[in-house]
Parts: structure tokens; sequence; C-alpha cells
């Protein structure tokens, strides 16, 4: 009797997000990205098709970021200059997408105005021709002046903008519905506000193919199984097809894992931990790698070799496993 | 838990009448009514006293297709009927019903694959409806064993157990939820369940909240479908609770809204 070999077969597919614009669709991208499709468990090809490979952005912001050194020194002299700075993470580091973190807005830091961070994206846009993830210094008012003068002066990029939250997500929104871009829903570790944040965004009729999902992420050794577990239902919930959580997911990966005292301690302090700048690297990729398996399409991260370590594994993820 | 509207049925005046006239617009009505109530699948009964029973549901099939695209459930007792409205169904439909015995299950599972329909599957035979839970699970074996048969998957195969109305049959009642469970064990992957959700209640006082108390006590035996009021909104509401708290669908606050409108 031939051996019959049960799959998991499900209803539906995770939503698909398109990132960037070419100058034929309004924008000045040399390449976009379409994500997410997935029919499967995340590299479950022999389950159902996985449509697109998950992909990096590494980080780059307005101000000199307070990085270890041991990442900061992969960026010698473009600090400061965050359109060489993007370039170096394309060029060198191979960079799929380039995450701008408009930090230097932050009221209680450089409080540049909006029309300084337009120029910054501005300046990015001009020196690399991958999609941009754009995300605020993470104080509500400010960022709602800050986006919002972004997503206006940037309209037809189809950039992928941040973070809209349960409690502040309606300019945000209209912003991006107005001038056409990809909001970033996040909700703080929790399934049931992730799915109703959604629910809310695309009530004001921003399309749910216009959203991507950040559920908040804790790095490795710092919750990253309940980000895991949440990342988990919100895939099964996705395939199963509950339209709600069907968005991608994007993890904050550099944000968390290089917060993780391990990643950035000092060998003196710490012999018995290893060589400082591999134990980061490692903290990073593993952050990543976790992620990865837990159905994350969007990676943004920061040391280059954190990044060619989640690129070559996700290479390695992507090649077909079906029988 | 997947609402199948009962509405567009001949038993009722409205389709009797528009059925004679050929006039589809209270068969479109009900279609987009029941749909906005919470209806995922829609029930297409010509009801009883038409002559020419398959085209009246190949045309019950069309006017229907025109405003909804919900999945259709062919009801009738006339495997012919129910052929030609599968001819004319744009997506997999499902075919209500066939009873255990072997003639309708030879009749009955083949049209299904051909068709690569659901089937719905009574637990009964000529002899009538079985008095308790053992009996109506053996029919539910036989209906498990013509899936194999036959090559349907089993998530295509909807069993009913058959509840009688609360002032007739009372004793039926727990028979019924009794069998729901025992179903979900009879294979793996398990075959669905469904119930003529109104019949619990015909003829008695308070239909809506037997009906919704059922429901509600059948889902947590195992119920997967139920040919229903869509437009009970309490019925719904139960519908769309009972998901969340057996875990079935992921919370949010908006979860009546979105079992409404997913």
């Amino acid at each position: 009797m031939a051996v019959n070999i049960v799959k998991e077969k499900t209803l539906s597919q995770v939503g698909l997000v398109k990132l960037g614009a070419t100058k034929e669709e309004g924008g000045t991208r040399a390449v976009t990205y379409t994500i997410g499709g997935d029919a499967a468990l995340p590299f479950h090809h022999f389950e159902g098709k996985i449509a697109n490979r998950p992909i990096v952005a590494m980080e780059v912001q307005d101000i000199e970021p307070n990085w270890p050194g041991t990442v900061k020194k992969h960026f010698e002299g473009v600090l400061d200059k965050p359109g060489e700075w993007a370039k170096k993470c394309v060029d060198e580091y191979g960079a799929d997408a380039i995450y701008v973190r408009l930090e230097g807005a932050h009221p209680d830091g450089a409080d540049k105005s909006p029309e300084d961070c337009v120029a910054v994206v501005k300046e990015v846009l001009g020196a690399v021709g991958v999609p941009l993830i754009v995300t605020g210094c993470e104080i509500e008012e400010k960022d709602n002046e800050v986006l919002v003068a972004v997503a206006e002066a940037c309209t037809g990029e189809n950039l992928l903008i941040g973070f809209a939250e349960q409690e502040n997500y309606k300019s945000l929104t209209a912003a991006c519905m107005v001038h056409k871009h990809n909001i970033i829903a996040r909700s703080p570790l929790d399934i049931n506000i992730c799915k109703q944040l959604n629910i809310l965004i695309t009530e004001m009729n921003l399309a749910h193919d216009r959203i991507i999902i950040d559920p908040s992420i804790g790095g490795l050794g710092y919750g990253i199984e309940y980000a895991y577990s949440i990342m988990e239902r919100a895939r099964l919930g996705a395939l199963q097809g509950d339209k709600m959580l069907s968005m991608p997911i994007l993890c904050t990966v550099g944000k968390e894992a290089w917060r993780a005292k391990e990643a950035s301690a000092s060998e003196e302090e710490y012999p018995a931990w290893g060589e400082e700048e591999e134990r980061g690297i490692l903290w990073e990729s593993s952050t990543a790698s976790a992620l990865l398996q837990a159905g994350g399409s969007i990676f943004l991260m920061r040391h280059p070799k954190a990044v060619s370590l989640i690129k070559n594994n996700i290479e390695q993820l992507m090649k077909d496993n079906s029988y | 838990m997947l609402i199948i509207g009962e509405r567009i049925n001949g038993m009722f005046s409205d389709i009797k009448q528009a059925l004679i006239d050929r006039d589809p617009t209270a068969v479109q009505e009900w279609a987009k009514k029941q749909e906005e109530g919470g209806a995922r699948v829609l029930d297409i009964n010509v009801g009883p006293g038409v002559a020419d029973r398959a085209a009246a549901m190949k045309w019950l099939v069309e006017v229907t297709q025109e405003v909804s695209d919900l999945t259709l459930c062919l009801d009738s007792t006339d495997f012919n009927a129910i052929e030609e409205g599968l001819k004319v169904c744009k997506k997999p439909a499902i075919i209500n019903s066939t009873t255990a015995e072997r003639d309708k299950v030879e009749a009955a599972f083949p049209l299904a694959v051909k068709y690569n329909a659901g089937i719905i599957g009574l637990t009964m035979d000529k002899k009538g409806i079985p008095k308790d839970s053992d009996s109506r699970l053996a029919f539910a074996m036989e209906l498990v064993a013509a899936a194999d048969e036959y090559g349907l998957p089993m998530e295509d195969l909807y069993i009913d157990p058959l509840i009688l109305p609360a002032n007739v049959g009372q004793d039926h009642g727990p028979e019924v939820l009794e069998t729901l469970r025992q179903i979900k064990m009879l294979a793996n992957p398990a075959p669905k369940t469904v119930l003529g959700l109104s019949n619990v209640s015909q003829n008695c006082n308070d239909r809506n909240l037997i009906n919704r108390t059922y429901m509600a006590m059948a889902m947590a035996c195992g119920l997967d479908a139920a040919i229903a009021d869509a437009n009970d909104d309490e019925l719904i509401k139960v519908a769309a609770a009972g998901e969340i708290v057996l875990n079935q669908n992921i919370y949010c606050d908006s979860y009546v809204k979105m079992y409404k409108t997913r």
C-alpha cells in the first residue's frame, strides 16, 4: 500500500505588499519588492508556495547613532552623511532596502524640523535605488508632523512608513492613503491588538495590501519566544483565512538585538563571553534567524556581517524542499 | 462556524412565487440580505410541488450567482436537479444531501467528486432517523467509508446527525450532541459536521432562543456548520462569540463585525 504523506492544507495565504515604485509607477526606485504571499508555514515549500523571499533593510539614521563601536566602525566616515551611508549599505553590504530612522526629530534631542527630516529622506532616495522604510523618533506629536511631511514630499515613492499604533494611527493612515504609501501597524506583543489595529486601519479605507505588521519583537534572550509565538499565531490565522492577520511581518531586529548587554558588553568586562564583535554579530543574526523561522518578511538590521549571514540563511531556506 | 442561509427555499411563499413567475427579485434580495447577515453559504431549495425541479434549480442557481459570490448548497432529494445546478455553479458547491443508504451513496458521492463539491450526509437510511447516538454513528461511519471509497476529501464531507424538534423528540437533543463529539473521532482529518438547526425549534415557543442555545452547545461538541436563519442577529452573535471562546478565531474587539464581514 502506498504511503500517504499527510500535508497541512491551508485555506488562504499571507497577503502581498509591494514596496517602492519605479519611474513608470510614479516613483524613482531602480528595484521594487513584492513581499508576503506565502501559502504555508515559513519555508514549508512542501506544503504550499513560498512566493517571495524575505528582505533585509539596513538602518540609517539622521544623527550619529549611539551604537556600539563594533557596529559603527563599519560605517566610519559616513555616519553624518545619510545618503552615503545608505549607498554603502546597498553597494558594499548588500542591503535589499534602506531603513531611515529619523531619530534626530526627537524633541529632547536634535529636535530637527519636519523640513530637515524630509531633506534627509530625499537625500537617501537620491543616493540609492532600493525601496525605503521610514520611521520617526517615536514621539507621537512630533512623528505626526514629521511623517506626514515625509509622506507628502515623497508622493509616488511607495514608502513603508511607521509606526501606527492603536492610540495613534489616524494621521499616518490618512497620510499613507492620500500619498499612496504603506504603513507599519505596531502592536505591543499582543495578537488581539495586532488584529484590531489592522481592522481600525482598514476601516479608514487603507487597503490591507498596504499594511505591514510590527508585532514588537524581543531580542534573543529578551522575550524572543513571545514574539515567535505571536508571529506563529498570526501566520496560522493568515493561513486559515483571517484577513486581518494576514499582512506580512516586519522585525526590528537591529534595535532589539543590540540593546542586549550580551551583544555589546566588552571582553574586559566579561572575558568568558568571547570576542565582542563576533558575539554581537551572532546575537543579531540569531535573533533574525529565529524570527525568519517564525514568519518574518522584513528584517531591519545593523551589522553588515549579521546582514550577510542572514541573507545567506534566507537563500538556503528559499531552496525548494518540496517532495 | 459556517452559517448556511436557509431562506432561498421554495417552501417560503415569496420564493415559490418567484419560481412561478421566474422573477429573480425576491431570490436576489434574500441572497444579499443573508450575506449581510453573516451567511457564508446559501442553501438553494426549489421547494415542494415544482414540476420541473431541474430547470427550477438551474434558474435559482443562476439568478443567485448574479448577485452573490457565496458558495451554494444545492438542496434537493432529486440528484438530477442537483446535477443541473452543479453544472452552472461558478465555484465548488455543496450537495444537500444523501442518506447512508447504499443506492443514494452510489449516486451522490461520484457526483460530488465529479463536480469537486462537498456533500452533506444524513445519519439515516430508509427506516428513518435513529433514536440514539450509537445508531447515528454507525451511519456516520458508513458515510466516512464512502468518502474513502470514492476519493472524496474528508473535509468535504459534512455529516448531519439530524436534530428533531424539542417538543417532539426531546430525547434526541443530547444524543445528537454526543454524536457530534464522536464524529470527530471517526477519521483523521475528521469529517465536518452540520445541522439543520432551525429544526430543533420547529413549532416551539421562543424559537430563536432554542436555536441559539442549541447552536452554542453543538459548537462546543464540534459543530462546523448550520443551515440556519442568517438574519437572526442574536444567533450570528452567538456564532461569533462561540468561535472566540472555542479558540477557533483570534479575539479582537470587533469580533462580531469581523464575523459578519469576513
